[in-house]
């Protein structure tokens, strides 16, 4: 930027052309105030806290590759004879969207990479939310005031698996096919409305003609853009929030320890995306995903053994293997026994979690801020609950894979029910124990718990000092100079 | 330190844990050419042949078959099975049985070829049933084959022929190793569980077909990488998690690594 600079003597303002243009927006706008605070926003150093990113970047990913199959994708119906370059399919009738996507597979240049890397971002975007999830929950990050960024969080996870859902059924082959049929049970198994809502959604009875086309809609519009606002509120609230941290290094409820957004933490993040990008694109190079070329057309009247959803429908599909036979019939409604695998248990389960923030401060008592994590062993009774849950929901899934697990392990698929009907019952149970259990050992271990909300012995100096209104000031004792992290100031870290 | 070596140790049983799943239950059995079948059909009727063969069944087979194949307490009568089911039932070692189990796995031949023949000759000469399926896979029609066999050997067999889960302990092989003849000879008998699939339903050519697409499959053009057993969405899943998730937390563990934090704090101080 000095290079354009003139020898003329140094007046107000910037010098050269570009400093000039930002002048004249900064002077309209105020950018710089702006710019300044979010770049010096205090990230804290800890790797759990990226978890979360992961998503997002996976969630870039998604929405790049889609756009690139959205050019060659046709979400349509009618029938079509299959004429592209995979042999074993050449003259057989199909839906226009299977037949896209088998040209997105075979004559679309780089079409594949894209679809299977779209594919598995779609798998990694699911995983990275649901263990940011785990961190929130565990660390207790969802206590006030960040209630509704756990709302906002719950409702993100509840879009991306719909649109997972959505995305698996729009290539019309026999697995996506075998799925949406599943979904619809689901929904027709809700006692009084069910059938209504059914042919609400499906325009009429299953298949009909129109579901692939409103899952389109759905999937590349309507949801993206619900994600990508609901996105927005989450870093906005993350960021009006500050961030929070572990407990130590002068920690407290009333600062932020970390390193700046600039220069250190942008080369950080940066670097993330890069990773997951690459380990995507690696995935998406060497490892196939959803060979469907295989599985066919869909036909209402086929299905091949071992159809499953992708992983994190599993637990779903566990929840209707591993439920007994039962109907019940209440004032003369019959309830189908979809309805407790495929409505109820996901009913309860999600309205437990969008609660959980209030359960938990009505258990506890305590309805204060916070801003210094809980270390999981110093909460053993939330840590043991939230370990059952994983558990269950985990047996759930093993039991969605049920029929694959008999055969791999040559076992009694009969008896494997049973082991996973007893299962889900016994292991979260077991498990919350022994959680419980290690929990108080480790605090025995350790001692008390680290203070948080009080100063550390000896004092730091909190974070961002120079930083606009990071630390919230009720500082006045100056601790033992700075934190080694905290030396950045402006001096040696100029905001461009 | 430690934690980094615990990683690895996630890491690395986790990977063995995907490598079994992986695993899946394969069948080798002897191949044989249409032309051996055809041989093979002209001395059913031999008498030599069948005397060798009740000679044989009466030593390896009466104890659960019953003296004239008539059955036991212990095993079925064999006097509807016909050449086809005894050439099936032997050539893919099923019989004989090695312990009593819900279903019969297939091994390794127990007779000599000609030893197999002549039990075949005999069993046959019981039900006087010696037709026998001719299996020639490069006269089938691969697309037919393919529609046919998702809309019919898919439910059990799963659509990459790798096999499925069946009631009670059985299960539906996996077809990728199984010569072709074999194939053509279980539609026709429909051993265990399986139905029959006899000439009133598959024609010989579509029989072929059938054959031809489940060959195509044993090797298919099958682009995108590493296939993952071609098991689906189960395998993905934990290659999602194992590969995936893995590489990624040891991406974030790196990003925030110590070695960083000293670095930057370095050069900040040198500034």
């Amino acid at each position: 930027m000095t290079g354009a600079a003139t020898p003329e003597p140094p007046v107000e303002g910037p010098r050269t052309r570009l400093g000039r243009l930002g002048d004249f927006f900064d002077k309209r706008l105020g950018l710089a105030r702006l710019a300044r605070a979010a770049l010096d926003k205090i990230f804290p150093d800890q790797w759990s806290f990226l978890l979360g990113e992961i998503a997002l970047y996976s969630f870039v990913i998604l929405v790049g590759t889609g756009i690139f199959l959205a050019l060659f994708f046709t979400a349509g119906q009618t029938t079509v004879t299959y004429d592209g370059s995979y042999a074993p399919l050449q003259g057989v009738e199909m839906s226009a969207a299977y037949q896209s996507a088998l040209d997105l597979s075979f004559d679309v240049r780089a079409g594949l990479f894209f679809r299977q890397m779209h594919h598995w971002a779609a798998l990694i975007f699911m995983a990275a939310i649901i263990v940011h999830m785990m961190r929130v929950f565990f660390t207790g990050a969802f206590r006030r005031p960040r209630e509704i960024n756990w709302v906002i969080g719950l409702s993100l996870f509840l879009l991306a698996f719909a649109n997972g859902f959505a995305g698996y059924s729009l290539l019309d082959d026999q697995l996506s096919g075998t799925g949406l049929r599943i979904g619809n049970a689901a929904v027709i198994s809700i006692p009084l409305v069910g059938t209504w809502i059914g042919s609400f959604l499906f325009g009429g009875d299953f298949p009909g003609d129109a579901i692939i086309g409103r899952l389109y809609s759905l999937h590349i519009l309507v949801i993206p853009l619900l994600i990508a606002v609901l996105l927005a509120a989450h870093l906005t609230i993350l960021i009006r929030h500050k961030h929070t941290h572990f407990p130590g290094k002068g920690a407290r409820d009333d600062n932020v320890v970390g390193q700046r957004l600039w220069p250190t933490y942008t080369a950080k993040a940066l670097g993330l995306f890069f990773i997951t990008a690459g380990v995507l694109a690696l995935m998406a190079g060497l490892l196939q995903i959803n060979p469907i070329w295989l599985y066919g057309p869909f036909d209402i009247a086929n299905v091949s053994s071992a159809s499953q959803p992708d992983w994190y429908v599993g637990w779903l599909e566990g929840a209707l293997r591993v439920m007994p036979n039962w109907t019940l019939s209440i004032f003369g409604y019959e309830i189908p026994n979809p309805f407790w695998g495929g409505v109820l248990l996901p009913g309860v389960t999600f309205s437990i979690l969008y609660a959980w923030p209030w359960i938990e401060a009505r258990l506890s008592g305590d309805r204060r801020e916070h801003h210094v994590l809980d270390r999981p062993r110093d909460r053993p009774l939330r840590t043991a609950l939230g370990v059952a849950v994983l558990v269950f929901y985990t047996v759930l899934g093993l039991a969605g894979a049920d029929d694959v697990i008999a055969v791999a392990f040559g076992l009694s698929l009969n008896a494997w029910v049973w082991a996973l009907r007893v299962g889900c019952i016994v292991l979260p149970i077991a498990s919350a124990f022994i959680t419980f259990r290690v929990c108080k050992e480790l605090q025995l271990r350790d001692g008390p718990a680290p203070a948080t909300g009080q100063r550390a012995p000896g004092g730091v100096t909190p974070a961002g000092d120079a930083g606009g209104d990071e630390a919230a000031s009720s500082d006045p004792v100056p601790g033992p100079a700075v934190e080694p992290l905290e030396r950045l100031d402006e001096a040696k870290t100029p905001v461009p | 330190m430690s934690s980094r070596r615990s990683w690895a140790v996630g890491l690395l049983s986790a990977s063995v844990v995907a490598g079994v799943v992986l695993v899946l239950v394969g069948t080798a059995a002897g191949d044989q050419q249409p032309e051996d079948v055809r041989a093979l059909s002209d001395k059913l009727d031999d008498p030599e042949v069948i005397a060798q063969g009740r000679s044989l069944f009466e030593r390896a087979c009466v104890s659960c078959h019953g003296d004239g194949g008539q059955g036991s307490d212990f095993g079925p009568s064999l006097l509807s099975d016909g050449a086809t089911g005894a050439d099936f039932m032997l050539r893919t070692g099923r019989m004989p049985l090695a312990s009593p189990v819900p279903q019969a796995p297939s091994k390794p031949q127990a007779f000599s070829d000609e030893e197999t023949d002549a039990l075949v000759a005999y069993v046959a000469d019981l039900a006087e049933d010696r037709a026998l399926p001719v299996v020639e896979a490069a006269a089938g029609d691969l697309v037919l084959g393919g529609e046919l066999f998702r809309a019919n050997c898919a439910p059990c067999h799963n659509a990459s022929a790798i096999g499925g889960a069946l009631s009670f302990g059985q299960h539906a092989p996996s077809l990728l190793e199984v010569p072709g003849q074999q194939i053509g000879e279980a539609m026709r008998f429909g051993p265990g569980e399986m139905p029959v699939f006899g000439e009133d339903v598959f024609s010989d050519h579509e029989m072929n077909s059938i054959v031809r697409y489940v060959d195509y499959l044993k090797d298919p053009d099958d682009p995108g990488g590493l296939s993952l057993g071609r098991i689906g969405p189960v395998t993905e899943g934990f290659a999602a998690w194992i590969i995936g998730m893995a590489a990624l937390l040891i991406g974030i563990r790196w990003v925030t690594a110590k070695l960083w934090q000293r670095r930057t704090e370095e050069t900040e101080v040198g500034v």
